[in-house]
């Protein structure tokens, strides 16, 4: 886990507001790039996998503070580029 | 066959486009269109009836906040127990298409505050919802860079009572700019052709001509599909055709002095019960764990009380409480705690700068509580 240098913090927000902050920061990143994913929100267990999914990324550890309830993903993005702008 | 849609390579070849550009080669691409997915099953089966004729489709699903989808289950406990999916992200992985989640929240006010078209039965803007989000959509840029060429609804004539008529359904297509770009096949039939259709990029005898609130023709062709998990919201998927909850913001608005909102407002208004002894402050009371624990998340914006000497749940106060006010507010939480019965409990209060103070209140009376100070129910 040492190599994740981004830290995405989205806890405090319902889902999909976490979804859509990976969303957009992935989009920034280059292909294959890591960040680390804080989230409170528990509809994360179902967002960000589907999403990974669809786009090709990779959750490679999730890890769960059972005091704080704060979900961490780590993931790791597509090695080709899916990125869209608007 | 082309993966995932059924159709032979040849037949995929004739929805070619060609696009000129005076100053580059001419180059080609296939048709590409976007489809509005809310999550339902009306955008699962359009999609999937254009899907099935070869287009390139990706889906969008817009953020605007008041969305049914996602926010509220993650609150109350009994329903965070479960995980419950999110119908966009499945109906687009039942499709097998790629899906862009957009957050709106900020430029949907101006849909919410000024509706061109006015409301529906309750603060519910459906027919310039409908314009903005085929608008935003057909501005989009897939993911491989490109734009779309037309866009998708799973609107059906007379499936609502304000936006799904044929006569706005006109105004959907003329006024969000996509004019015959916008493509409805689970109604095209019943309607003048479009783009897509003159163009012989879609077959419109392979479309349909559903009508009316009757949601059998759905339901028929989803099982001819195989779908069978769809979601199927009592409601819609929007939080402002719901009467109780266009009530709470109507009433924010009106002691407010304004219309307008923040998110945490239009997400606090699915919490709780709301109460408004007066004009000065509203109540928002916890009604379970989850919320409660909810609610804590706010300490740095709202005062809060709850009750120090019995378990009960924890309010918020929005607004500008007086001293007698505090007092007020905190009969009522008293009221909903297993101190009810006491004549005197101990409520704590909790203040956004850190300061906390208790005081000793004798709870409410049942009686005591007036039913206007309830607000949405």
């Amino acid at each position: 886990m040492n190599s994740t240098t981004i830290t995405l913090d989205t806890t405090g927000l319902l889902c999909p507001l976490p979804l859509i902050r990976a969303q957009d920061l992935a989009k920034e990143l280059a292909p294959g790039s890591s960040f680390l994913l804080l989230a409170s929100d528990p509809g994360v267990y179902y967002d960000i996998p589907a999403w990974c999914r669809m786009h090709g990324h990779e959750i490679f550890h999730v890890e769960e503070s059972s005091q704080e309830n704060v979900i961490q993903m780590w993931i790791r993005t597509a090695e080709t580029s899916n990125r869209a702008s608007e | 066959m082309h993966a995932g849609t059924g159709y032979s390579l040849n037949q995929r070849f004739h929805q070619i486009v060609e696009f000129v550009d005076m100053e580059q080669p001419t180059t080609t691409r296939a048709v590409k269109a976007i489809a509005l997915i809310s999550g339902g099953l009306d955008s699962l089966l359009a999609t999937k009836v254009i899907l099935d004729q070869g287009i390139d489709i990706e889906g969008v699903n817009f953020f605007t906040g008041f969305c049914v989808e996602g926010h509220t289950h993650a609150i109350r406990k009994r329903q965070r127990e479960k995980i419950k999916r999110n119908n966009s992200l499945w109906v687009a992985e039942q499709l097998g298409i790629k899906l862009h989640i957009v957050d709106v929240v900020q430029e949907y006010k101006d849909i919410v505050l000024n509706p061109k078209h006015g409301y529906g039965k309750n603060l519910n803007p459906c027919l310039d919802c409908k314009i903005f989000m085929v608008e935003r959509a057909l501005n989009m840029v897939g993911f491989d860079g490109h734009s779309f060429d037309f866009a998708i609804s799973g609107e059906v004539i007379g499936q609502r009572p304000k936006s799904q008529r044929r006569e706005t359904m006109a105004i959907i297509s003329r006024e969000s700019g996509a004019n015959d770009r916008l493509l409805r096949p689970l109604c095209a039939k019943n309607l003048p052709s479009t783009l897509p259709e003159r163009e012989g990029w879609v077959n419109r005898e392979a479309l349909h001509d559903f009508s009316g609130r009757s949601r059998k023709p759905q339901m028929t062709l989803a099982a001819e599909y195989g779908f069978t998990d769809y979601a199927q919201p009592a409601g819609g998927c929007c939080f402002l055709t719901d009467q109780n909850y266009s009530s709470k913001l109507s009433d924010l608005w009106n002691t407010r002095g304004q219309r307008d909102y923040e998110l945490d407002d239009i997400v606090l208004l699915k919490v709780g019960r709301h109460l408004r002894p007066n004009n000065r402050f509203k109540l928002i009371l916890a009604r379970e764990e989850g919320e409660n624990n909810f609610l804590k998340g706010y300490r740095q914006q709202y005062i809060q009380i709850d009750i120090a000497s019995h378990t009960g749940p924890l309010a918020l106060i929005d607004g500008d409480p007086n001293e007698n006010d505090l007092r007020v507010a905190s009969r009522i939480v008293a009221r909903y705690s297993q101190g009810r019965n006491e004549s005197e409990v101990c409520a704590r209060v909790r203040f956004p700068d850190g300061e906390e103070k208790n005081m000793s209140i004798q709870p409410y009376s049942a009686h005591e509580i007036p039913e206007h100070w309830h607000i949405g129910v």
